[in-house]
């Protein structure tokens, strides 16, 4: 049976690979996959650890994890669109007009 | 009444090992993968394929709601909903290569690094002993453990989420709203225009009568003449397109094809008509389909407009 680390370990690689990917990435849609992809990370960690100890708890959470980032796609992506209809454009860079 | 749920947890131990090893490589490969590719739908497949492979591992962890839920919710509804986002944002949008910051992407593999090294030397350090044994709690009690949990423990928290959906989907709907600008069309006005436009009759379809039926396959009239009428303009202009940017476009590959089968192509804008190929219509057939050429752009935008 495969240690609790070894899935908290994944966790943290997809984590820091996410992260990376925020950062770097200027199209907006890629970004908030990144972010996705860091929840899910998250999640995973949750679970192993729920195993870990036992207990449902740790799922408990990981499926509030799941629904709050349901909900934050929905707005980031129907933001995503009203900017786009706005400036014809996906990139994080042109969305700047609380810049000066 | 619980149904037995099958469980990757309960194999044996060198095959649940494999299952992750493999799992967890594939996984972090798309995840590379999806920060390298510049291509933002590419992303969505390999950001599929880590959700998928998260769904495996949930499984394997004693956790068969949450995998169906991961399923079901991220790879079946987010990752949709990308894609339709994608559609409407447009599907070749890829990234800029340009950097806006200088050194952006050097600082920011290296703070990558360095968040890697810190978090693996904390779970390095952590004394993460063995897994619980897997009990009934994470086979075929799993369902009925976690809804006692939500609905007893974490109820107030249950229905806050309850609020914040409800809280998002109307804020997606306020800020996907847009104004109409001008009045809506009414059947009298499309009617009236669809007979100012000359032509009240439906378009005809591509591929009547000819050898495919594929949307840029022209079709033939009885007298054995190409109607440009049935090829939507759109793909003509698509064409036109790639041709001058010498990049393949969606649809330029189809024509350009046609093309190279040596098939008159009426779609070729401008061009002296196709060179004739087998079973291709005579020069004074040509000639016919010029002159319809001729008329056919305004027609095709009147019955733009009815759209």
């Amino acid at each position: 049976m495969i240690s609790p680390a070894n899935y908290v370990a994944l966790a943290a690689i997809l984590f820091v690979i996410g992260g990376v990917g925020v950062l770097v990435r200027r199209n907006a849609l890629v970004v908030f996959m990144c972010v996705e992809l860091m929840l899910n990370a998250v999640n995973l960690a949750f679970v192993a650890f729920a195993r870990l100890h036992g207990d449902l708890t740790g799922q408990v959470i990981a499926f509030f994890v799941m629904v709050v980032a349901a909900a934050e796609v929905v707005v980031g992506l129907a933001i995503l669109t009203s900017i786009f209809r706005a400036r014809r454009s996906a990139s994080v860079d042109d969305a700047n007009l609380l810049k000066y | 009444m619980a149904h037995p749920v099958v469980l990757a947890a309960s194999a044996s131990s060198n095959t649940a090992v494999a299952t992750f090893w493999v799992l967890a490589v594939i996984a972090v490969a798309a995840a590379l993968g999806m920060i390298l590719i510049r291509r933002a739908v590419h992303c969505a497949v390999l950001l599929a394929v880590v959700m998928l492979i998260l769904a495996g591992m949930y499984a394997m962890q004693g956790a068969p709601f949450l995998a169906f839920v991961q399923v079901i919710v991220y790879t079946g509804a987010v990752l949709m909903l990308f894609l339709f986002v994608m559609m409407i944002v447009g599907i070749t949008a890829s990234d800029a290569i340009v950097e806006t910051i200088r050194g952006q992407r050097v600082f920011a593999g290296l703070a990558g690094i360095a968040l890697l090294v810190l978090l693996v030397l904390v779970v390095g350090h952590a004394t993460i002993g063995r897994a619980a044994p897997a009990g009934a709690r994470n086979s075929t009690q799993n369902v009925s453990g976690l809804a006692k949990l939500i609905f007893t423990t974490y109820v107030f928290p249950f229905e806050v989420t309850s609020a914040l959906l409800i809280t998002a989907a109307l804020g997606a709907m306020v800020l996907a709203h847009r104004e109409r600008t001008s009045p809506k069309p009414t059947q009298r006005t499309l009617s009236r225009r669809r007979v100012a436009s000359g032509r009240p009759t439906p378009l005809p379809g591509p591929g009547t009568y000819a050898r495919h039926n594929a949307v840029d396959m022209p079709a033939l009239l009885p007298d054995g003449t190409q109607s440009r009428l049935s090829v939507s303009g759109v793909l003509v202009s698509r064409a036109a397109e790639a041709r001058a940017s010498a990049r393949p476009a969606i649809g330029g590959e189809v024509i350009g094809a046609e093309q190279e089968r040596a098939e008159p192509d009426p779609v070729r804008p401008g061009g002296p008509g196709g060179p004739a190929g087998p079973g291709g219509p005579a020069g004074g057939a040509e000639a016919q389909a010029h002159e319809r050429a001729t008329e056919a752009p305004v027609q095709a935008n009147g019955q733009e407009e009815d759209q």
